[in-house]
């Protein structure tokens, strides 16, 4: 299990509370989109940060979060923000 | 357009009872709801009695979802859903996927989500709003509670929250008769309710209104009409009713609890002897009159009273305004009242969980009892006979009860409720 799979697993159970498509979270990868797969209300997403923030012990600025609309691009920050660390 | 309006949904969360058939049998034989809250004692309040409906967190899940509740802390907003659910399925009525434009809600509150409003206030004074969250502005806007029910129900009609105290209850069940009325609306879940808890009622105890003589046996604590009463005892909860015109009612063939056969909600204008916290008692008799002149009846006509009496000094003014405005005393005058011997003053909620114990009397035929009232005030007495108090279950049929609530502000209303006949 590489270390990506094991970032999209932590991912996933952090998304899980807020989902609205079963199938899309079933099959969540890389390229999933938040708001437009996994139907999450977008007045959520501010929920899932602070619970990502939480879990990595980090601090996203607003650019950061701005960005951070799939998968992929959640990653990326995360593991940036990380290794600043 | 002469619409009759009627009501075919009750939904109750009361301090004393959680739902119709547990309210029903507490109300019946006097049950008390009013516990010794540690929390209260150790915050140094001088009254640490009150009124909170006993809900689990497995009954909580039956009525939001998982999503709902996190970071969830609005006891408000909760009472409010669960008793507005309960009352459109109790109407028979079901939730789709579908905006439902005929159908509306006007759910009163006092405030809404004070706890939620402190743990921001918390985060924020730390500079950390940021960390907020999604859902501060939801659970603490004023009109949280219907926007809540609007989502869950599907309600495509006016959703809005009214808001006038004590009165809060009673005045929102006019206001969507209203709207019936005029021909806006088929159906409007009506209804208040409050939060619980110390934010909320310690305004109350500064205030030196709640009782503090009763923290070692808190289910006597609350004695409306009583001559040791001592002052009132804080409760929460929400009442919620469907209201819908007599044509849709029938058109579905529901079960029709009573009709409303009028009401009238006015204020003193914090004149004459009305302030902020004290009617106007040209005001309140202003208030019933017109309420029975709107409703065409006679004040004979009237079976039962379900007063405001809060257990103050101001129960004798409250029957003697009632006296008045009927025309009535001694063994002439109605039967009366009080649920707040049983629940406290749910404040905010109050019209509207007594307004469903008002219509629960006409639906089944019985006057609940008063309890803490073995010492009855004898001011209230020398007006109106002591058999008109019940402290006794009186079971009979009966076809009109009046509700009235006044709340801060110098703010009155009065509703008339009848058993229906076609």
């Amino acid at each position: 299990m590489s270390d990506k799979q094991e970032m999209i697993d932590g991912l996933k159970q952090i998304v899980k509370p807020y989902i609205q498509d079963d199938e899309a979270f079933k099959n969540l990868n890389e390229d999933t989109d938040f708001i437009n797969d996994l139907k999450i209300n977008s007045a959520n997403l501010v929920d899932v940060i602070l619970d990502i923030e939480d879990k990595y012990d980090i601090e996203l600025d607003n650019e950061s979060m701005d960005k951070m609309l799939n998968v992929k691009a959640a990653l990326e920050v995360i593991n940036a923000k990380v290794s600043e660390k | 357009m002469n619409n009759r309006v009627v009501i075919t949904g009750l939904g109750i969360v009361s301090p004393n009872g959680v739902g119709l058939d547990a309210f029903t049998n507490a109300i019946k034989s006097g049950t008390s709801g009013i516990e010794f809250h540690e929390e209260l004692k150790e915050l140094n309040f001088s009254c640490c009695i009150g009124g909170i409906p006993n809900v689990t967190e497995e009954l909580k899940r039956n009525y939001l979802t998982e999503l709902q509740l996190k970071n969830f802390n609005s006891s408000g907003i909760l009472y409010g859903c669960m008793a507005g659910i309960d009352a459109w399925k109790d109407a028979g009525l079901s939730i789709t996927d579908k905006t439902d434009f005929d159908s509306g809600t006007i759910f009163g509150a006092g405030t809404s989500g004070v706890e939620k409003f402190r743990e921001a206030i918390y985060k924020l004074d730390d500079k950390n709003v940021r960390r907020l969250g999604s859902t501060v502005v939801a659970q603490t806007m004023a009109s949280g509670v219907s926007a809540y029910l609007g989502g869950i129900l599907g309600l495509g009609n006016q959703v809005t929250s009214n808001s006038s105290a004590c009165t809060t209850g009673t005045e929102a069940i006019l206001m969507g008769y209203d709207r019936i009325i005029a021909g806006k609306a088929k159906r409007m879940v009506v209804g208040s309710t409050s939060d619980h808890g110390t934010y909320l009622w310690g305004g109350f105890d500064a205030m030196r209104v709640l009782t503090y003589k009763h923290n070692e046996s808190p289910e006597t604590g609350s004695r409306p009409m009583s001559a040791s009463a001592s002052g009132f005892v804080p409760g929460s909860g929400a009442g919620a009713m469907v209201l819908e015109s007599l044509e849709s009612a029938l058109e579905r063939n529901a079960t029709i609890y009573a009709e409303i056969l009028g009401g009238d909600v006015n204020s003193g204008g914090q004149r004459n002897e009305g302030t902020m916290t004290a009617p106007n008692s040209e005001a309140v008799q202003r208030c019933i009159k017109n309420a029975i002149r709107n409703s065409n009846i006679k004040s004979e006509d009237i079976d039962a009273i379900n007063g405001h009496l809060t257990a103050t000094s101001k129960d004798f003014t409250e029957i003697e305004n009632w006296s008045k405005a009927l025309g009535l005393k001694g063994n002439d005058f109605p039967h009366v009242n009080s649920l707040k011997s049983m629940v406290g003053h749910c404040l905010s909620a109050a019209g509207a969980i007594e307004s469903v114990a008002s219509v629960l009397q006409i639906h089944h035929g019985f006057i609940f009892p008063n309890i803490n009232c073995e010492d009855l005030n004898e001011q209230i007495t020398s007006l109106i006979s002591a058999q008109k108090i019940p402290q006794t279950l009186i079971e009979k049929e009966i076809n009109i009860v009046a509700k009235a609530s006044f709340g801060f502000g110098d703010v009155n209303g009065c509703i008339l409720f009848k058993k229906f006949k076609k």
